[in-house]
């Protein structure tokens, strides 16, 4: 885990809401999301598969496919401090300036997302053509092949097609071509999921590298939130669609404050430590179109509370012991038992570490579940 | 390079199978081709020399047995030899299709490549404005594409030859001119040939059509189209690249059509008397001139064989991920 | 054309059929057609041609063959009496085109049907075999794919004794030896798919025989395919034995649409004008083909979802309380994401807010 000083917001994303379809059989994928990202920073976005989170991190640069819909909330994005652009409203010309030259996308499968009739070559000085035209051919030669030598790549693989390369390269490739205008957001779409675990360790410390020497934000989704303990600045967990926990990294991983965050943490066995059981979450994400009243996670929650059945929980801010406070951090939870009416279970009212300057030295009481290892765990 | 050698290699049997099956089809169907075709001759004289030809042709000869006809056939074949055209007086075949083939490959071959490439390219319009009104135009390509060739020809010449009078209705040239290469003789032909060519386009545009837009609603939902968006480049260049690879079924698809094209166009030159190669397969037909009739088979058979390869090259340079060697 | 030209375009349709059917057994899931206008012309036609086929000749108003006036040469414009007018032998255009259609339609299905069972035969088998097998089977159907089926028609029925050219269901045959390589391939590239699905490998380690794997797992998942395949091999056969008629190297006695057009050529029908001897017969094959066409658009779509309209249709649009703001979401804009403030309607599902 990084402790990089968080900048100026970069992003603010608020309310958020993104449908696929309309009329009955609408699926709400994403309600009601709150994010901000900061400058620098590596924001991760954790959760399931139908969690909505590659939804909501392409809602945001309206890259959603086709049924889906932005139906509600803002999205604000400040290239410089004072100015805002309105992604929402923003015409098809503003978009096409604002795209990878300030927000580029890594997406999962380097294989799908290459062109594969184009060498790559063309590809990297495709967005140089596009945004930089007073570049001439050679200045655009040279740039392409010193963001191959940026992620390790000879220079002369610029003629090379994306099928004669491997796996780890291909994604290397996508990361040069997502860093070729310089951007300061990297929105990345579970860049490492499809590698081997050994190209996957590499290529994620080469993009923290490459994120020390560049300095861009990156909001980092993936469904392994034992990577984001490693890599990320703060962390926002999401469940059926919705925000349920936002927290700094440190925080969250040592003290959850949502009882789904507790039962991912749980569901990683550590290296080292003594041995336990793991409990896992029981029960199985709910079908988006046909959701549970009051809060979604209810029926899967041991201490949900006759409340939790009937009103939904919006996201109450905490403050920065992680308590519910009136003033509100940027720490937030969205759980009954976390809105100061009443002592929360233990499990869910660890204190928080303070605030990173250096890694904290865990000492976990005895009704604390033992602090997971920052070794990494099989996704 | 291996994948275009292996093609050849199945051209090449495609077509010694071709030669094959013309070889044993008059032997094979019942009834007796010799005396179908001396009934069509009554009136001529038939020397001995004729007859023994037209026996040795079809198989009725039996002073060689089966495999020397064939290896005599062949010997035939490849010494440019495709027997004699009796419903022409007696001229060797290859001098009768020597002087439709030109009309033919002019009038289908120029046809075709137009309607393939206003048919992609409409296709790929279609494709990206979806949801507009193009949308609704797709049910009347299907009337167009069901529709038999031979009737928009009908439809072609009472419409636009007999009561606009826009265009000649017949032919391929004012036959009273002698041609030369000049503007008038280059004109009357153009002119004669509008409206055969109109036909073939319209016939077949709406395959190309209908094929490129949904190869193209399937191409542009691949990620690389997204990132295309996502990379802010403009959109003309969002289609190419899109465009680009959606091509390659279009083509692999030219070569599975052209069969069907060339089918369509010889039909159509019937309808306007455009003496091409349609035109004499319906004399051949009629006149029971098997030689001819099987003549033509061969080059036609040979003409979509060469622009299968044809195709396979374009598609071999287009998809670079058939050069990788297998 | 059904499914689209060429291998890769088999592949990608395979793997879209695929998303449709994951990795669950041979679902008995029914052919549920989407309910477009589209289906429902061309399913109308298509039933209105086959009632054509079967009353046709009983429902004419006279005796196609008969010949009514011995003095007129020339082809009668249609009046009270011949609704269609007549031909040049003074026969009534109208009894030709009702008897006509059972002959073309009966073609058209037994070649249809014939040559499906042949392309399912090799198809199939080649794809689930491999090896060898598999090469010299893909061999002989890219043989027949490429030999330009209409000049090979024309040559055998060219050598064909009239009297043998009568015959619908021969016929049939012999086109449906044409034109069963098309469907063949496309069947061999999802039948390869299909293999390699857990379901039909779990059903070989367990040690069923192949035919049963066949007949119970593949052929099920292959149904949109066939029926697709069918309807274009259908109209395959509708255009190809117009045009075998339209040469007159079918029995020129029995009475069909392409018989009909080549009498009107005969007649000069198009440079004198006289539309009544070749519009209605080729009004009738374009719109059974069309019809044919139609239903294939709707399967088409109901293999691959995508090609389904995209985005919101007004009236959908509308029924959900949508109203738009800077962009109407009804045409699709790839790369861009509609934002749509929408005023949810009263009594819906309880999102929090």
């Amino acid at each position: 885990m990084n402790a990089y000083p968080a900048g100026r917001p970069l992003l603010e994303v608020s309310g958020l809401c993104v449908d696929y379809g309309a009329g009955p059989g609408t699926v709400h994928a994403v309600v009601d999301a709150d994010l901000v990202l900061h400058r620098g920073e590596v924001l991760g976005l954790a959760g399931e598969s139908g969690s909505g989170k590659s939804t909501l991190a392409y809602a945001i640069t309206r890259l959603l496919r086709a049924p889906g819909m932005i139906t509600g909330g803002s999205v604000g994005y400040y290239p410089q401090p004072g100015t805002v652009v309105d992604l929402l409203a923003a015409s098809e010309s503003t978009l096409r300036v604002l795209r990878w030259s300030q927000i580029s996308v890594v997406m999962q499968s380097a294989m799908n997302a290459l062109n594969p009739v184009l060498s790559i070559g063309s590809q990297l000085t495709d967005v140089l053509q596009a945004h930089r035209p007073n570049l001439g051919q050679a200045a655009r030669q040279a740039r392409a092949s010193d963001l191959l030598a940026m992620v390790g790549i000879t220079a002369d693989r610029l003629g090379s097609h994306p099928h004669e390369l491997s796996g780890g390269m291909r994604q290397r490739v996508m990361i040069a071509m997502a860093l070729a205008l310089e951007p300061q957001v990297v929105i990345m779409d579970e860049p490492t999921t499809a590698l081997d675990v050994v190209t996957q360790r590499e290529i994620l410390e080469e993009l923290m590298d490459l994120r020390e020497r560049l300095g861009f934000a990156v909001l980092f989704i993936t469904h392994d939130l034992s990577l984001l303990i490693e890599i990320a600045d703060s962390i926002a967990v999401m469940y059926a669609g919705r925000l349920v926990e936002r927290a700094g990294a440190a925080a969250l991983f040592r003290a959850p404050r949502h009882p789904y965050t507790l039962g991912l943490l749980s569901s990683f066995p550590s290296l080292h430590g003594p041995r336990r059981r793991l409990t896992g979450i029981p029960g199985s994400p709910p079908d988006l179109r046909q959701l549970p009243a009051g809060c979604v996670f209810h029926p899967r929650c041991s201490y949900a509370t006759d409340r939790c059945r009937t009103d939904a929980p919006a996201l109450i801010r905490l403050g920065a012991r992680g308590d519910a406070a009136a003033g509100g951090g940027p720490r937030a939870a969205a759980c009954w038992l976390q809105d100061g009416s009443a002592a929360p279970p233990p499990e869910l009212a660890v204190p928080a570490p303070s605030e990173p300057a250096a890694p904290p030295a865990p000492a976990p009481t005895a009704s604390a579940p033992p602090a997971p290892d920052l070794a990494r765990s099989q996704p | 390079m291996y994948v275009i050698s292996r093609r050849i290699g199945f051209y090449a049997l495609t077509a010694i199978a071709a030669v094959t099956v013309t070889f044993f089809i008059p032997r094979v169907m019942p009834g007796n081709p010799v005396s179908a075709v001396l009934a069509k001759m009554q009136g001529t004289v038939v020397t001995k020399q004729t007859l023994a030809a037209l026996q040795a042709e079809f198989g009725s000869d039996t002073r060689e047995g089966l495999v020397g006809q064939y290896l005599h056939y062949w010997n035939d074949i490849l010494h440019g030899n495709l027997g004699i055209s009796t419903s022409n007086g007696m001229v060797p075949v290859t001098t009768v299709i020597r002087g439709a083939l030109p009309w033919t490959l002019g009038l289908v071959g120029t046809a075709t490549v137009i309607s393939f490439i206003l048919g992609t390219l409409l296709g790929i319009l279609v494709a990206w404005r979806r949801g507009s009104w193009l949308d609704t135009l797709l049910p009347a390509t299907t009337f167009f594409q069901a529709a038999p060739y031979f009737f928009l020809a009908f439809l072609a010449i009472d419409l636009f030859a007999i009561r606009l009078g826009w265009f000649p209705a017949v032919g391929a040239r004012n036959t009273l001119d002698f041609p030369a290469f000049d503007w008038t003789y280059a004109s009357d032909v153009l002119d004669h040939a509008i409206l055969p060519a109109l036909t073939i386009v319209v016939a077949s545009a709406a395959g190309w059509i209908v094929g490129m837009r949904n190869v193209m609603i399937t191409t542009m939902d691949e990620d690389y189209v997204l990132i295309a968006q996502a990379k802010g480049l403009p959109k003309r260049r969002v289609i190419w690249y899109a465009a680009r690879n959606a091509i390659l079924p279009s083509i692999s698809g030219f070569s599975l059509a052209i069969g069907f094209v060339v089918s369509g166009a010889l039909l159509t030159e019937i309808v306007f008397s455009y003496p091409g190669l349609g035109f004499i397969l319906l004399s051949a037909v009629q006149e029971a001139d098997y030689a001819l009739l099987q003549g033509i088979f061969l080059v036609i058979t040979m003409a979509v064989l060469i622009a299968n390869l044809a195709a396979d090259f374009v598609y071999v340079y287009l998809d670079p991920r058939t050069r990788q060697e297998a | 054309m059904a499914i689209g030209s060429g291998t890769d375009l088999d592949d990608a349709q395979a793997a879209d059929l695929l998303e449709l059917y994951p990795n669950a057994p041979a679902s008995r899931r029914r052919l549920r057609l989407p309910r477009s206008p589209k289906v429902i012309i061309g399913l109308a036609l298509l039933i209105g041609f086959g009632v054509l086929a079967v009353i046709g000749p009983w429902i004419a108003p006279y005796n196609p063959a008969q010949t009514f006036s011995t003095t007129a040469s020339f082809p009668q414009p249609p009046s009270a009496a011949h609704l269609l007018g007549t031909t040049q032998q003074q026969q009534d255009v109208l009894s030709q085109l009702l008897a006509g259609g059972r002959s073309t339609i009966l073609v058209a299905f037994v070649a249809g049907l014939i040559a499906t069972v042949l392309s399912v035969i090799v198809g199939v088998t080649a794809g689930y075999a491999g090896g060898l097998g598999d090469d010299l089977l893909s061999m002989l159907a890219n043989f027949f794919l490429i030999l330009p089926a209409l000049p090979l028609l024309i040559v055998i029925f060219g050598f064909l004794p009239p009297s043998q050219g009568g015959d619908d269901v021969l016929i049939g045959l012999i086109i449906a030896v044409t034109g069963w390589a098309f469907g063949a391939r496309v069947l061999r590239a999802q039948t390869l798919s299909l293999r390699t699905r857990d379901y039909v490998e779990s059903a070989r380690i367990v040690g069923e025989r192949g035919w049963r794997i066949i007949s119970f797992e593949i052929l099920p998942n292959l149904i949109p395919i066939l029926a697709s395949s069918f309807l274009f091999t259908v109209l395959y056969g509708v255009g190809t034995y117009t045009a075998l008629a339209f040469l007159g190297l079918v029995n020129p006695n029995h009475v069909s649409w392409g018989g009909m057009l080549f009498y009107a050529q005969v007649a000069g029908a198009e440079q004198s004008g006289y539309w009544w001897l070749f519009l209605p017969p080729g009004l009738a094959v374009a719109l059974l083909g069309t019809s044919l066409a139609l239903l294939n658009f709707s399967i088409d779509e109901f293999i691959n979802p995508r090609l389904r309209a995209a985005g919101l249709s007004r009236r959908r649009a509308r029924r959900a309380g949508v109203t738009e703001t800077a962009r109407p979401p009804r045409r699709f804009v790839l790369g861009v994401t509609p934002v749509l403030r929408s005023v949810p309607p009263a009594g819906d599902d309880g999102r929090p807010r």
